[in-house]
């Protein structure tokens, strides 16, 4: 259930037929690339570094349905999610993962640091709390322009300790920056769990500080996801300034691949994952007649075969160039003899 | 070109004023800038009452989200020059600008880039210790990514700074107050220096001083003391340390076959370990003394006048390492 901590909501916006569809889509591509990446690096097909997004999927989807393709995404390293609802191909993300020279960072960028400006992915950072700034900058450009350009920045709930939060959040609302701050509370900051991190019964609260609107709401159900952050995008766009929307999920696989989460106790990881919101989206498409099964079905086949290709594709490109070592380093490398 | 004689600070606010006059895209921000103050010095004096409050901001205390803030605009193409009011505050903006500006271009293989330029004032000599005086310029010498620019006088500062403000990478500008009253000849037009182009200030056949920002006119000082003792020195003005100009400090040096490096940073694991390194990796067959460096003692600055002035390189400490080396024995200590 949604709940409004500084404000209040009269009308919610709701998704079409076809919004709730996409969102399927896009969730079930979240959850193969995932389930694609555990298998390959579990069996010894490929090697890659990854931080798991798996039960993550609807507020990314809802994000990716919601944000405009002109719209800015900065996400952090647990972000493949948020990539794919943005429109980053999977190809070119498989291709980050697996280091060729085929991906967009041509293997010098990898997992962490994945950027795709053709569709808006303007940064992922390593660095928890760092993307916040960058996304007051890229919406303070946006303003400066007269662009009705949004910037959405996400980020979990370990961020929303750091300086930078802080530091972003008062200067959002100082700046009123068309930002919309979407913290992801899997309820784990690496492996503490959120109890031991902040006192405050809800991160929306936080937005309290600065006097900026805050929401919290269920990040399981994608149709509460879209609501709430529809919501914040439009204030934004229509020159409202930012808003703190905290959408509360879990992550199935801890915070790196191959995480053994010792520090979850087990009957909170089954809990969460009897709620896993993949398969509770698609009952209730069903259920509720938006999809007619066979639909469903070709779907997830469609989503198979896109990840598959694209894993097909990593692993046969061609290794960088150790050649290039030293390219891109500046915009005149020959500046840089040693 | 008209020339007018004017102070660093006055070359750099017109180098600011013409930068926004000429790009719409480009945009000052950080603490206290706007006026009436103009910045803690009056860099910025003037421009927010001209360009306005939207491209001359002040910001909050809040030196992470300053800098990201400018990230982010220059990722979208605009042109943003944030300050860092005392250099010692970058410690919490740090993140940013090694993490983010620095490595963007590469990571993403040019397909975004983050060309801001971060100004910070270095206050030194003027009692303000440990915390406000620090010349930290060799942290970020070892970050590739970045360019490293320090002027030491009026007319180097507006070309420098025009060349930081409309080049496509990262550049940290470091603004050292003492020498903001320096006066010199400046062209009022726009006018850029290249980076990477050092400039010999003084030519000598006996030594080389190698050095840069303050240490400019305490080694220009030290030289003229030296030549009433016969000594010529040749004093070069690296102006970047990223990208440095290794050309010019080793055509110097295989030709006097001594070198002095002089920094304000300190003298372990400071920049002047790197330049020495150089000299001695290409030129070691042709010293005809070990290089020496001068540099601040491996201490916090401390505040008190005396104990200050004791821990700042300055001219004499400069000429009795020169006077060293041309007596074929090298300075060990500070």
């Amino acid at each position: 259930m949604a709940m409004t901590a500084t404000n209040s909501t009269s009308t919610r916006a709701a998704p079409t037929v076809e919004q709730r569809r996409r969102m399927y889509a896009l969730m079930t591509l979240m959850k193969l690339t995932d389930d694609r990446l555990a298998k390959g690096i579990g069996t010894g097909e490929f090697a890659a570094v990854y931080w798991p997004h798996r039960g993550q999927e609807a507020i990314a989807a809802a994000l990716g349905v919601v944000l405009r393709p002109s719209d800015h995404l900065v996400t952090t390293y647990r972000g493949l999610h948020d990539h794919i609802g943005k429109g980053v191909p999977a190809a070119a993300i498989m291709a980050e993962l697996l280091g060729k020279q085929t991906a967009p960072g041509e293997g010098k960028g990898g997992t962490l640091h994945l950027a795709y400006p053709e569709a808006g992915s303007m940064l992922s950072t390593g660095i928890v709390g760092a993307g916040l700034p960058v996304g007051v900058g890229l919406g303070l450009s946006a303003r400066q322009q007269g662009l009705d350009r949004v910037v959405a920045v996400t980020f979990g709930d370990g961020a929303t300790n750091t300086g930078s939060f802080h530091e972003s959040l008062n200067m959002a609302a100082v700046l009123k920056v068309p930002v919309v701050f979407v913290c992801q509370n899997n309820l784990y900051a690496e492996h503490t769990a959120i109890e031991q991190t902040m006192t405050v019964a809800s991160i929306a609260e936080r937005s309290a500080a600065y006097a900026i609107p805050g929401v919290r709401a269920d990040g399981n159900d994608p149709d509460e996801s879209f609501s709430v952050l529809s919501e914040a995008v439009d204030r934004a766009r229509s020159g409202g300034g930012p808003t703190l929307v905290e959408l509360v999920t879990f992550r199935f696989r801890g915070h790196s691949f191959g995480d053994q989460m010792k520090y979850i106790p087990k009957e909170q990881l089954a809990a969460a994952q009897a709620k896993d919101p993949v398969p509770a989206y698609r009952q209730r498409l069903l259920e509720s007649g938006v999809c007619a099964e066979n639909e469903l079905a070709q779907i997830e086949a469609d989503a198979a075969a896109q990840v598959e290709d694209a894993v097909l594709r990593a692993i046969a490109a061609p290794d960088p160039s150790p050649d290039h070592l030293r390219d891109h380093l500046y915009a005149d490398d020959r500046n840089t003899p040693w | 070109m008209q020339q007018r004689k004017m102070t660093m600070k006055e070359a750099l606010n017109l180098a600011l004023d013409q930068a926004l006059a000429k790009s719409e895209r480009v945009f000052l921000l950080g603490e206290d800038i706007a006026d009436p103050g103009g910045g803690i010095v009056g860099v910025t004096a003037g421009l927010s009452t001209k360009y306005g409050h939207d491209r001359v901001i002040d910001t909050p205390i809040s030196e992470a989200a300053i800098v990201g803030t400018a990230i982010g605009a220059a990722l979208d193409g605009r042109i943003p020059v944030a300050e860092i009011m005392i250099m010692d505050f970058i410690g919490i903006a740090i993140d940013q600008i090694v993490n983010h500006a620095a490595k963007m271009r590469y990571m993403t293989c040019g397909r975004t880039t983050s060309p801001i330029t971060v100004r910070v004032a270095v206050l030194s000599g003027m009692g303000t210790g440990a915390t406000h005086s620090q010349s930290l310029e060799g942290w970020f010498m070892g970050i590739p990514g970045l360019k490293v620019v320090i002027p030491s006088s009026p007319f180097d500062a507006k070309g420098l700074l025009t060349t930081a403000i409309f080049d496509e990478d990262p550049v940290l500008f470091i603004e050292t107050v003492k020498l903001l009253g320096t006066r010199g000849d400046v062209p009022v037009d726009e006018y850029s220096i290249p980076f990477g182009q050092a400039n010999i200030v003084r030519s000598g056949t006996d030594v080389t001083i190698v050095t840069y920002g303050r240490g400019v006119p305490d080694s220009l000082a030290a030289a003229t003391a030296l030549q009433a003792e016969g000594v010529s020195a040749e004093v070069i003005d690296l102006r970047t340390l990223v990208p440095m100009d290794t050309p010019t400090i080793l055509e110097s040096v295989a030709r006097t076959g001594r070198a002095v490096v002089v920094t304000h940073a300190v003298r372990f694991g400071g920049p002047g370990a790197e330049i020495s390194a150089l000299i001695n990796e290409n030129l070691i067959y042709e010293l005809t003394a070990p290089v020496a460096r001068v540099g601040a003692p491996f201490t916090p600055i401390p505040s008190a006048s005396v104990l200050e002035a004791a821990h700042a390189p300055d001219p004499q400490r400069i000429a009795a390492a020169v006077r060293q080396t041309v007596g074929a024995h090298a300075t060990t200590g500070d």
